[in-house]
Formats: C-alpha cells, sequence, structure tokens
C-alpha cells in the first residue's frame, strides 16, 4: 500500500510543480527553479513508489468513495502500470531539467509559468491515467493530459503556424476521447461498472466492439496512421523539451491504453492481432517513407515516432495473435519486444529530440538542409546525437536492436516447421520490420550527417555555443540508457516478464524471456565488438605514427575549390527513395526547366506534405464546409427573423401537439 | 578447439585471395595476363605502410568507419560457419546480428562518406543506403525459406552443410531460387559488375568505391581488407547453402568449402565479363527481382 501513496503524492507533487512559480516575478530564475525541483521530487517520489510496486506480486488496489456521480477514485499498481510509469516519471524530468537551460525564463516573460505549470500537469495526469482503475477516473485524467499537452505544444501561441498545429491537434485529441466516450458507456453496460477488471463472461461479439472502439480511440493518441495527422506539425512547432515528452510519453499512452483494454477483454479474437499487425506494419512503413523525405530537424524526428509507433503495434498484433493461437512463446516475445521498444523508444526519442532542440537554438534554424559542419562546433551534441542515431536504427551494441530482435524472434518462431500454416504468414512481417529497419538507418545516417558533417550549408546564426550544462546532462543520462540497456538487457527483462504477466494469464515462472532466448550472447556480441574496435584501433594507432598524415581539401576528382554548396543535401540524398516511394508521397516539386541556350537563374522546389492531412482530411473537411454555405439563406443575421423562426417553430409546435403528434 | 583455430586462420587469411580470383579470371576473358592472385595481399601490406592525407573537413567518424566496419565484418565472419563445424559464436537468432552487423557498418561507411562533404560520396551513399533498403527484404524472405525448411534460427544450424537431411523433398526448388536471390543480394552488397562497378574510379556510376574516395594510406588498407572479407562473408552463406544440397560431411567439407569459394569467386568473374554495368536507374529493378525471387520461393514452400 506504501507505494500507492508514494505514487500519488509524486503525481500530486508533479501536478502543483508549476504553481509556486506563478507568485515570483516572471523574469527571474527562482521560480523556475522552484518548478525543476519539485518536478525532480515529484518523479523521484514516484519512482521509488514504482521500484516498491515492481517487488510485490499482488498488486495494491486503493478505492475511495466519491461523490462524484458515476465513479470512485479507484487506482491500482500492477506490473503493467508499474512498467509505464518509468518512462512518466523519467522522461518529464529530465526535460525539466532541460528546460532550466533551453527555455530560460529570463528569455521567455511571456509563457514561461505557463509553460511550466502545464508540463507539471501533464506529467502528473500521465502518472494518473497509468495507474488509474476506474474508467471515469480514466477519462478525467485523459482529458486532462489532452489540454495540459495542448497549452504545452502552443506556448508560442503568438505565432500562426503554432495555433494551427494546436488546433488540429486539440480537434483530434477530442475526436479520440469522443470515441473512448462510447468505449467506456458499452464497458460500462456490459460488465455494469467503470472498474477496470480483467473480463472473462464476454461475449466475442461485444468485446469485438469495445475492441474497436479502443484501438481507434487511443490510436488517436498514439498515431497510428491514417490518425497521426496531428503528430508532426505538433511535434515541429512545440518547444523541444515539449516534443521529447510528447513524443516519447504521451504517444505512449496511447499504445498502454491498447495493451491495457487488449489485456482487460480476455476473449478475442484473431483478427485484432491481424488488424493490429498490419495496421502496424503499414504505420512503420509509411512512417519512416515520410522521416526520409522531410528536411524540418524535428519533422523527422515526429515522423520516425510514427514509424516507432507502428513497430510497438507489431509486436502487440504479434502477441494477441499468439494469444489467440496459444503459443505463449510469441506473447512473450511479442509483448516482451513491445514493451521494451516502448522503454528504448522514449529515451532515444526523448536523447534526440533534446539534441534538436541544442541544435535548433544555436543555429537559429529547424532546416536541416542549411545546416552542416556542426560537429566541429558542437562535439557533444555530435556525439550524443550518433548514440540517439545508432540506437534509433536498431543497430547493434546498442538498445534498440535488443527490442527488434525480440521481435523478430517472435516473428521468426512463427514459421518453425511444427507450427500449424495458419499463422506461417506472420513471418512476412519481419520482412517489412527489415525493410523499415534499412530505411530508419537511411533516415538517420542523412540526419547526422547533413545536420553535423560536412560544411556549413548557410551563413547560420551560428551562436557556436555548447549548450548549458543543464541542457547536457539529461542528454547524457539518456544516452547512458541507450548504451546500458543495449549492452545489459538482462536488467530490463525482469521488468518486461512482470508487465507481460500483468497483461496475459500466462504463469510468469514458467516463461520468461530470459530463458526464452540468450540475452548474455547480445551481452558478449556487444562487448566482443567494442573489444575488437578497441584493439584495432590500438594496433592502427601503433601501425601509422611513423608515417605521417597531412591535412587537405576533400579529393573531388581533381576539383580544387569545392564549395559547401557543392555537397549532397537531405533532399538530393534521398532522392532515389522518394521517387520510387512518390506513389505515396507524392511530392510537390517546382523547378525552371532550362531551355535557353544561355544558363539563367534558376530553382529547384521540394516539399512532401502529409499524405492523409493534405489529400483527405482538408478536402473533405472544406467540401463539408462549401456544403454548410448553403444554410446561410437561413442566418442573415437580422433579429426579427430568428424572432420569426421562434414563432413558426412555436406555432408548428402548436399545431403537432394539438393534434397529437409527438414530437 | 582446432576448428575454432581452422576458422580463424581462413576468416583473416584467405579473404584477399578472392578478388584475385575474380581479376584473374576478368583477366582471362579479355585476354590478358592480368595481376597475379595474391595482389591485394600486396596492396594492402603497401598501404599499411603509406601516409595518409585526411581532409580538413572530416571528422572523427572518418577514421573510425574503417575500424567499425572491419570490427562488425569480422564478427559476422565468427558467426558464419566453415566446413563442418558449427561457427565460433552461435545462437538462437544470431542471424539477425549477423544482419544487423552489417547495418553498423553501412551506417558508419555511409556517414564516413558524407564527412568529407564531397559530392561524389554522398550520390555514393545516398545509393549505398538506398539499394540496401531494396536488397535486404531479399535476405529476410531467405531467411524465412530457411528456418522454414531447416526449424533452426541460428545462421550454423540455417545453412550448415549436411543438413540436407531435413530439407524434406520438393523443398529443392525454393532453395535453387534462393540461391538466385542470394547471388543478386551478393554482387549487390560486394558492389560487383552488374549492380556496382569496382575499377571505374571517377565515374557517376558507382557506389562503394566512390564512398571510399577520400580514405588512404592505411585506412584504405583496412577498408580493402574488410571489403575482401565481406566478400567472403557473405559468399560463404551462399556456398554453405550449396554445399548442403549435396550432404557432404566430415573434413572433407573444409576442402569443398574452400573450393566453392574458389568457383564462386570464378563465376562472379565470369558475370563480371559477360556484363555490363546496369544504367543506375534499372538497379532498382535488379534488386527488386531478388526480392521476388526470394519471396516466390516462400510461397512455394506454403503451396
Amino acid at each position: 500500500m506504501i507505494m500507492i501513496f508514494l505514487i500519488l503524492s509524486g503525481l500530486s507533487i508533479l501536478f502543483i510543480s508549476g504553481v509556486p512559480a506563478l507568485f515570483f516575478s516572471s523574469s527571474s530564475e527562482k521560480g523556475h527553479y522552484v518548478t525543476v525541483f519539485l518536478v525532480v521530487l515529484g518523479s523521484i517520489t514516484g519512482c521509488i513508489g514504482t521500484a516498491f510496486s515492481f517487488a510485490t506480486d499482488i498488486p495494491p488496489t486503493l478505492i475511495i468513495s466519491w461523490t462524484i456521480p458515476l465513479g470512485n477514485f479507484a487506482v491500482a499498481v500492477d506490473k503493467l502500470s508499474a512498467f509505464f510509469l518509468i518512462p512518466v516519471f523519467i522522461i518529464p524530468a529530465l526535460g525539466s531539467i532541460y528546460s532550466l537551460g533551453y527555455w530560460k525564463q529570463k528569455e521567455h516573460t511571456a509563457n514561461g509559468q505557463k509553460l511550466g505549470f502545464f508540463f507539471g500537469t501533464l506529467a502528473g495526469s500521465m502518472a494518473l491515467i497509468v495507474i488509474a482503475h476506474d474508467g471515469i477516473l480514466f477519462l478525467i485524467a485523459w482529458e486532462s493530459m489532452a489540454l495540459s499537452a495542448f497549452f504545452c505544444l502552443t506556448t508560442e501561441d503568438h505565432k500562426k503556424e503554432i495555433r494551427d498545429a494546436g488546433f488540429v491537434y486539440f480537434v483530434c485529441t477530442h475526436i479520440g476521447t469522443l470515441i473512448l466516450f462510447i468505449m467506456f458507456i458499452l464497458w460500462n453496460s456490459t460488465t455494469g461498472s467503470f472498474i477496470l477488471t480483467q473480463t472473462q463472461t464476454l461475449s466475442k461479439q461485444t468485446t469485438g466492439i469495445i475492441f474497436i472502439f479502443a484501438f481507434i480511440g487511443f490510436s488517436f493518441k498514439a498515431g497510428f496512421i491514417p490518425f497521426h495527422v496531428w503528430l508532426p506539425d505538433a511535434h515541429a512547432n512545440a518547444p523541444s523539451h515539449v516534443s521529447a515528452v510528447m513524443s516519447a510519453v504521451v504517444l505512449k499512452m496511447g499504445i498502454y491504453g491498447i495493451i491495457r483494454f487488449s489485456g482487460l477483454l480476455m476473449v478475442s479474437e484473431p483478427w485484432w492481432g491481424i488488424v493490429l499487425l498490419c495496421v502496424g506494419a503499414i504505420t512503420g512503413l509509411s512512417g519512416i517513407v515520410f522521416a526520409f523525405s522531410q528536411t524540418d530537424f524535428k519533422r523527422i524526428l515526429a515522423y520516425s515516432s510514427i514509424e516507432n509507433i507502428g513497430i510497438i503495434g507489431m509486436g502487440i498484433g504479434l502477441a494477441l495473435l499468439g494469444r489467440s493461437y496459444a503459443k505463449p512463446e510469441l506473447v512473450i516475445l511479442g509483448m516482451g519486444g513491445a514493451f521494451f521498444h516502448v522503454l528504448n523508444h522514449s529515451f532515444f526519442k526523448a536523447l534526440l529530440f533534446f539534441n534538436s532542440g541544442a541544435v535548433i537554438h544555436a543555429t537559429g534554424t529547424q532546416n536541416i538542409e542549411l545546416m552542416g559542419g556542426l560537429a566541429k562546433k558542437m562535439p557533444f551534441s555530435a556525439f550524443m546525437f550518433i548514440i540517439g542515431a545508432v540506437a534509433i536504427s536498431a543497430l547493434p551494441p546498442l538498445n534498440g536492436f535488443v527490442s527488434e530482435w525480440l521481435l523478430y524472434l517472435g516473428f521468426f518462431k512463427s514459421i518453425e516447421p511444427s507450427t500449424t500454416s495458419n499463422i506461417t504468414l506472420i513471418a512476412l512481417a519481419a520482412v517489412v520490420l527489415a525493410m523499415i529497419g534499412t530505411l530508419a538507418l537511411a533516415t538517420f545516417v542523412k540526419m547526422y550527417s547533413i545536420v553535423f558533417l560536412g560544411s556549413p550549408r548557410s551563413e547560420m546564426k551560428n551562436h557556436s555555443h555548447a549548450p548549458a550544462l543543464s541542457m547536457k546532462i539529461p542528454m547524457f543520462v539518456l544516452a547512458g540508457f541507450c548504451i546500458i540497456t543495449g549492452i545489459l538487457p538482462v536488467l530490463v527483462t525482469p521488468l518486461l516478464d512482470g508487465a507481460i504477466s500483468a497483461w496475459t494469464a500466462y504463469n510468469p515462472d514458467s516463461l520468461v524471456i530470459s530463458k526464452l532466448i540468450p540475452l548474455h550472447f547480445i551481452t558478449a556480441t556487444g562487448l566482443l565488438l567494442i573489444a575488437i574496435v578497441i584493439i584495432i584501433i590500438v594496433l592502427y594507432k601503433k601501425a601509422s605514427t611513423p608515417y605521417k598524415t597531412i591535412k587537405g581539401i576533400t579529393w573531388d576528382c581533381g576539383y580544387t575549390k569545392p564549395t559547401p554548396r557543392m555537397q549532397y543535401t537531405g533532399t538530393s540524398f534521398a532522392q532515389i527513395i522518394t521517387q520510387l516511394f512518390s506513389f505515396i508521397l507524392l511530392p510537390k516539386i517546382s523547378k525552371t526547366s532550362q531551355l535557353q541556350h544561355f544558363p539563367e537563374k534558376t530553382h529547384f522546389h521540394y516539399t512532401v506534405a502529409d499524405l492523409i492531412l493534405s489529400r483527405l482530411v482538408y478536402p473533405v473537411l472544406y467540401f463539408i464546409r462549401k456544403l454548410f454555405f448553403r444554410m446561410y439563406i437561413f442566418q442573415q443575421g437580422q433579429p426579427n427573423l430568428y424572432v420569426l423562426y421562434i414563432i413558426v417553430m412555436v406555432l408548428l409546435l402548436f399545431i403537432f401537439g394539438g393534434i397529437g403528434v409527438d414530437l | 578447439m582446432i576448428q575454432i583455430f581452422i576458422h580463424l586462420l581462413v576468416l583473416l587469411i584467405f579473404p584477399p585471395l578472392l578478388p584475385g580470383v575474380v581479376n584473374k579470371t576478368k583477366a582471362l576473358f579479355a585476354g590478358r595476363t592480368g595481376a597475379p592472385f595474391f595482389q591485394l595481399y600486396y596492396d594492402i601490406f603497401k598501404l599499411m605502410k603509406k601516409g595518409m592525407v585526411i581532409s580538413s573537413t572530416t571528422t572523427w567518424v572518418f577514421t573510425v568507419a574503417p575500424v567499425i566496419t572491419l570490427s562488425c565484418v569480422l564478427i559476422a565472419g565468427l558467426i558464419i560457419p566453415i566446413g563442418n563445424a558449427p561457427s565460433c559464436i552461435f545462437f538462437t537468432g544470431d542471424f539477425l546480428v549477423f544482419t544487423y552487423l552489417f547495418g553498423l557498418a553501412r551506417f558508419f561507411t555511409t556517414a564516413a562518406a558524407l564527412d568529407t562533404g564531397s559530392a561524389f560520396e554522398g550520390m555514393g551513399s545516398s545509393r549505398e543506403v538506398t539499394f540496401a533498403s531494396l536488397i535486404e527484404p531479399a535476405l529476410f524472405f531467405a531467411f524465412i525459406v530457411l528456418v522454414k525448411l531447416t526449424g533452426s534460427l541460428n545462421l550454423s544450424g540455417m545453412v550448415k552443410a549436411g543438413s540436407a537431411i531435413q530439407y524434406h523433398t520438393g523443398s529443392i526448388a525454393s532453395l535453387v531460387m534462393i540461391i538466385l536471390g542470394l547471388y543478386i543480394l551478393f554482387l549487390a552488397e560486394n558492389s560487383r559488375i552488374p549492380v556496382d562497378d569496382p575499377n571505374t574510379h571517377l565515374e557517376l556510376t558507382m557506389i562503394h568505391e566512390v564512398m571510399v574516395l577520400d580514405h588512404s594510406g592505411p585506412l584504405l588498407g583496412i577498408i580493402e581488407y574488410a571489403s575482401a572479407m565481406k566478400f567472403f562473408v557473405i559468399g560463404s552463406i551462399l556456398i554453405n547453402i550449396v554445399i548442403s544440397i549435396f550432404s557432404i560431411t566430415g573434413w572433407i567439407n573444409y576442402i569443398v568449402f574452400i573450393a566453392g569459394m574458389l568457383i564462386l569467386s570464378f563465376v562472379v568473374g565470369v558475370t563480371e565479363s559477360i556484363m555490363a554495368r546496369l544504367k543506375m536507374s534499372r538497379v532498382p529493378s535488379l534488386l527488386i527481382s531478388s526480392i521476388l525471387l526470394c519471396g516466390s520461393s516462400f510461397i512455394i514452400l506454403l503451396r
């Protein structure tokens, strides 16, 4: 029971962390320090509570009768909740520390306190979502998170594009919430209460309908295609530490919802898993293709978040299929991979977003085509970025590889000759995952190289300052997590096992990840790789010292005056792929064709807008708006006309009431 | 123990011979004497004793990339089986580590190419990542077929010589198709004609050679050594599958394996002699045909 109080007090401290700062002067840093202190304090309290709840086997539950109708204040911390509490407590704390250097109160007198306040409520309400044991409480926390996230991302609401992005987010999140309302009403009417406990007595049809509503409702938050339309703009326009929290944790709340409700609905059918596997595969593949074609630093990261959500979805799909066909090892590997990827993605994506803040701060632009050569001026950021990039491209020896390795093994387990042929086609997901992996690699090679390598492509603002210490520490911590969980995944797997056992009914002792697959070999291979690299470097240093090394200009095949403008850009790097995938990217290209004998001034412009938003959502909405223009005939804006409408209506009521028609 | 020793010996010493065989074959077709078989050994030794010119644009990535590439290929070489012994390292899921090690090598090679800020090298690395992402599905289809046939989730079990007993009848068609698909993959990964031309140094048409344009001296030596080893490592998967069809076991396996690698190099030489490099815009079609071959073999297996 102590852990529930620790977690509750942690999240309460998070909730009110921004309040004291409101009483300080808006131009002094003191309030900001108090906020950061409270966020860190709340997170540490919560983390201690989370650690305790991993140690107990019986999930502690706390139910307080509440005067608000319909629901109780019921919270429960099982190991699934505890697992999601890890990123919920860690990432916002790091983001808050980061904001000390990134969003200085002195420089942002207009909105610093507001951001601090809503940042705290965002973190607190996410912790409440994860432990809510009652539908009404869940929805209250969900709405509180949605609103806090809205106010966080529209921090600079004097800019039009930020207001627009916020508006799209606002609409999307509420459509999602509306669908969740329907889901919870169905839940209440079929189970008889709003309490979220496992159900075994419902019919297949009922659970199927509840699952579909839950999946669509939560997908709006998680960002599965085609429900992702708010995501790229929102991430690109928010302050970087807010983008980090949005991508690393807020999206995961959607994933948490899907996992939680698919776990609560015990009666399931194979199509659930197939839907998640297919939607995940489509989301992953198109997410990364879009990421590769973008040129805005934070939009690339946002689309890559969509890709990673797709990968997580594929893992959940695999686990659901394993549950339907009673294949425990598929459940363990699918869910284990999905959980591990949730954690990994929150680490490396937060790292990359923190990095984007430092880079954008230093260069004054988000367009990677204008950057270049930053590794010389910001070696720390460059090094942190390459760790994040290697991790997110799922390359050994970092953590991204381990979670995808679990998923791959799950997919390949489904084709062992002993298995029946009805699940053999799951293996095709491995092919999709392989393609996603190579495209992710291409995307992050492009990003790292265009931003940090080569020579500067434009006169950047170039404060050329290294990021402040408060911005470096969070990046350093996250990079450390990426390395440690990559080399020593055995540290994480007990947490995964706990979360899996909370999700499913399988006995956690009989099947655990570390018994199913040889994790120590991952450790061994990782260490061997590092060792061999070091040995070769030492040998190479010894062998090459007697011979001289000359610095020169880049060899451009005899051309001695290369200019930075001649370098490959992000767009040209991605050109072949964007051409191959132009059927979904639908790029807009504007260029001058050279028809005259003598060269003229030319231009080339290339943009890839979001497919669903620009080709589906906006056209449909514009069409609906056009239809509603016809209503203007009735809405002339003259009061006497409206009085006439009232009189006509009243008369109609009298007439129909008189002849006995019920209206 | 002795098998591990032989494995390391073959892995470290044998690979540079193979490009020599390829070049000798090409010389034979062209009616030339050609460079000696051991030319690459001489080249590597010579490069190790040279000074270097390093572009002032570059960072540490440029210097470290060849080292990481060599390390990755080396570990991948420890995962493949040679002869009748299982490989030095084998565990469930090692084939994924094998594949992703090449990914790590590719990450650093392409980043190092872009590190120089040269348009040529940018072009090369752009093509490298693109073609890699088109060819990777073929490799995974091949893995799926092998897992389905052998039921093994480690590379040694999947391609090990002598596992023919596990293949049920009617699987030969699938095996032939993945061998063809993997041969295309092998040519593409090792930047051979018809995907890439290792000999045209200063042209816009090449991929691997252009990425290492700025490396010189010992770094170039490491790169040459690593790419010879990559030729060996990827080729050995192909050869192991072929050998397993003929159910050869025992110590003769080593001789058959070495002979197989030499024949593979000869076949590559013949392919290079009788074919021209494809137009760059046609290369994706070739790579996709390799996906189709491996994918169809999976379908045949499921029928």
